[in-house]
């Protein structure tokens, strides 16, 4: 029951947030309702005893990421942003989409099935605390990848760095 | 079992009395550190009066003891004045993220044996993610007063704060893999098994990077860019009167405790004494831990202080100069370091 009650909160409140960010006129009050929704989504990892990654979510995204989107966004001419038209007023063609591919995610849940369970369940994860689990997870089965995923930030990073400097 | 069904059924079989000794734990907490920022601010004017060869305040009460409490009075009962192009709801809730992040940083401080709110595994990784918070504040304010000044002191903060929290994160790093363990109460423990029994000594780099990244986290002076009167008038926070005004100021002073803490943690060991002194004096085992601990972090916040009389305010480019071409590879040098060495033995 009190599980069920905590998942329900989340995901509704989950859903209203996202309908909040992606309506508001004003960029600032966007990612000031995403910060509440990173929260809730640490929320849910805390939830599923993930409580590395519920950690993370928040210091990564709302900590660092999001501040540098509000560090952009208030560059901005907000002004002439809030009532600037919008860009796209095709309201069938997006209803259409939308329709579309809340179908497709129903078709594919409704094939879900379940899979065996693991080697590390939620015993497992709590004996040994889920960041050192995680951690040799990733360290040894999920080595090559890690690797892939920091050199493709090493090159974002590079590049970052090329495109502001000054040339000449 | 997840979290919820941990809070409420483990421990005592009587989940109402845990929950209300729960909340008699938090409001014990909160009410000494409220009574410390007051009697901080306090010492603080004493403290750097007394080194620029004045008396500080006077007036009120013995040697002006009860000053803190007309400068409560004061600020509770003056005028909330918001600027008319304020971006309202914004402008409202600024001040409190930085009083939730530090208020909310407190849980997890062990401030002495078995004495902890929550006794979580990612302690250490929790402090980190509340100070993160501390940022939103500041940024906030800064944009929703609408004022140029209060506008520049955001920016500054957010890129500053944004740089120091790295430097303040690797150099953690280093006792991380020390203690083997992100829990405070056993970072505290993994340090007794050293005859000098803190983290000081074997990782005297990180500490140092650590408290000049808590002075620049906490926008201590050499590190006040966001507030800067000289330049920015009092920077993101110079429309905010009244009570709003105190809660940023609460905040400051909660941080510092906070950080001061942190470093207490995991650098001195917490509320234990080194093993060598114990052993020799033993009759210091009657001394609470909690004595140990404040002593220290007392120590740490009048190093704020005494930094502040005695240092000018850096520039900006320097600022960011220092954060990531100094602090950021020493930090990152000493987790290598301290990696190979752990390895090793």
């Amino acid at each position: 029951m009190l599980p069920n009650l905590f998942f329900g909160y989340f995901a509704i409140v989950m859903v209203v947030l996202s309908l909040l960010i992606i309506t508001r006129r004003n960029p600032v009050h966007s990612v000031l309702w995403m910060l509440v929704l990173f929260f809730h989504i640490a929320g849910l990892y805390l939830f599923l005893n993930a409580e590395f990654l519920a950690a993370v979510q928040v210091i990564l995204y709302a900590g660092a990421i999001l501040v540098l989107f509000l560090f952009v966004i208030m560059m901005l001419n907000l002004k002439e942003e809030i009532t600037a038209e919008r860009f796209i007023g095709e309201w069938p063609i997006g209803v259409a989409l939308g329709i579309s591919i809340i179908m497709l995610v129903y078709f594919a849940l409704s094939k879900f099935i379940q899979g065996p369970v693991g080697q590390y369940t939620i015993e497992a994860i709590n004996k040994e605390t889920h960041t050192k689990t995680i951690g040799r997870v990733l360290y040894t089965e999920y080595l090559f990848p890690f690797e892939i995923a920091s050199l493709i930030l090493l090159i974002a990073i590079v590049g970052a760095i090329v495109l502001a400097k000054k040339r000449g | 079992m997840n979290i919820a069904e941990t809070i409420l059924f483990t421990g005592s079989s009587n989940w109402i009395l845990n929950i209300v000794f729960i909340i008699i734990k938090i409001a014990v907490v909160i009410g000494v550190t409220m009574l410390h920022v007051m009697y901080a601010t306090y010492f603080e004017r004493k403290v750097i009066g007394h080194m620029q060869i004045r008396l500080g305040p006077m007036r009120v009460g013995f040697h002006g003891v009860l000053q803190p409490l007309a400068d409560m009075l004061k600020l509770f009962f003056k005028e909330d004045i918001i600027p008319a192009d304020a971006d309202k709801p914004v402008f409202k809730i600024a001040p409190i993220i930085p009083v939730f992040a530090t208020l909310s940083s407190l849980a997890v401080i062990p401030f002495f044996e078995g004495f902890v709110i929550a006794k979580i595994n990612i302690g250490l990784l929790y402090l980190f993610a509340m100070s993160s918070l501390g940022a939103y504040g500041v940024v906030m304010a800064g944009w929703a007063s609408n004022s140029k000044y209060s506008f520049l002191g955001g920016l500054r903060s957010s890129a500053q704060v944004i740089s120091y929290e790295v430097a303040m994160g690797l150099s953690l790093v280093g006792v991380m893999i020390m203690a083997g363990s992100l829990n405070l109460s056993e970072i505290v423990k993994a340090q007794q098994q050293y005859w000098y029994g803190m983290y000081l000594i074997p990782q005297f780099i990180a500490y140092f990077v650590f408290v000049v990244a808590a002075f620049a986290e906490t926008n201590r002076t050499p590190f006040d860019l966001p507030e800067a009167e000289s330049e920015l008038v009092a920077g993101y926070f110079v429309e905010y009167s009244g009570m709003r005004f105190a809660l940023y100021y609460a905040a400051e002073y909660i941080g510092m405790i906070i950080m001061s803490s942190i470093a207490v943690i995991c650098f001195w060991g917490g509320w234990t004494l080194p093993p060598v002194i114990a052993n020799t004096i033993p009759a210091l085992a009657v001394v609470p831990g909690i004595i140990w601990f404040l002593g220290k972090v007392y120590f740490h916040i009048f190093l704020y202080y005494w930094v502040r009389a005695t240092v000018p305010r850096y520039r900006y480019d320097k600022l960011m100069a220092l954060g990531w071409k100094v602090l950021i590879p020493l930090a990152l040098a000493n987790i290598v370091v301290t990696s190979i060495v752990k390895y090793m033995s």
